[in-house]
């Protein structure tokens, strides 16, 4: 019963830190301080992975995004240093307020959805016997490599892609 | 005791955050940002119903996602440099030559 309680606290703590450091991030004006709060957003939303058993997962999600992405955000966004005559304002005015409607909606009809079909079969039973291992490594590589093997294959050619299509666009940036 | 439904809650919150921050702001790098919280609030779903059905397949369809993510934020930050060295602004405002 203990460890339960605990697993509450430490939901509504990732949850909280998750959505504030979210809203933060959309608040805030400078774009460098919008990549930290971005970077805390991901930590929390991978306490919250640990919690639902996906620590693999959750791994990979601190390194690619916290560790690789955001990284790529503040590179570029402190090398075109948007401090100063390039730092653009948000959207002031009426449509600021048109906008910020409509997201609240888009927000308050998933989670009325959501709320509406909660009810027993959404209970997350407790992993026992043969799921024991839910989640880790080993049964997650096994999945990958036996029945989605086209599907990671595939990713390889698209990192492929990726890569020249990023070089192609700095030599371009570069040789101007 | 925590059920699904708290967690898809927190993912549909994430998501709409992430709408608002595309919306209300003009900066090409900002608007970026916020897609990928958008991403990711998708991603928290996910995961919670690979946990609710016990099917482990979420989790690979995730791991996919990702690297979708990394090769996406690569492009499209090769592509906001380009257009600042065209334009010298990352004002989503000045781009504004498909408008009729």
């Amino acid at each position: 019963m203990e460890a339960l309680d605990l697993n509450i606290v430490v939901f509504y703590l990732a949850a909280g830190t998750a959505i504030g450091s979210a809203f933060l991030m959309v608040w805030q004006r400078n774009p460098v301080a919008s990549a930290l709060y971005m970077i805390l957003s991901i930590l929390s939303q991978a306490v919250l992975y640990v919690l639902l058993d996906a620590v693999f997962v959750g791994a990979l999600l601190v390194i690619i995004y916290a560790g690789a992405i955001v990284t790529l955000f503040l590179f570029v966004i402190m090398m075109l240093n948007l401090r100063g005559e390039h730092f653009v304002e948000p959207s002031t005015g009426s449509k600021r307020y048109v906008k910020l409607l409509v997201s609240g909606l888009v927000g308050a009809e998933l989670v009325y959805l959501i709320a509406q079909s909660s009810g027993p079969g959404m209970a997350l039973a407790p992993l026992t016997g043969a799921m024991a291992n839910f989640g880790d490594v080993k049964p997650v590589a096994e999945l990958l490599y036996s029945k989605y093997l086209y599907g990671f294959e595939i990713t390889s050619i698209l990192l492929l892609v990726a890569i020249v299509g990023a070089v192609i666009l700095a030599r371009r940036e570069s040789g101007e | 005791m925590i059920g699904a439904e708290h967690f898809l809650i927190v993912s549909a919150i994430l998501f709409a955050v992430g709408v608002t921050g595309a919306l209300i702001s003009r900066n090409l790098i900002m608007i970026f940002m916020s897609v990928e919280i958008m991403l990711n609030a998708a991603n928290l779903a996910i995961i919670t119903f690979a946990r609710m059905h016990g099917d482990m397949g979420g989790h690979v369809i995730v791991f996919l996602t990702l690297t979708v993510a990394a090769a996406e934020a690569a492009v499209g930050l090769g592509l906001i440099m380009t257009l600042y060295s065209k334009r010298g602004s990352v004002d989503a405002a000045k781009f504004n030559i498909m408008k009729w």
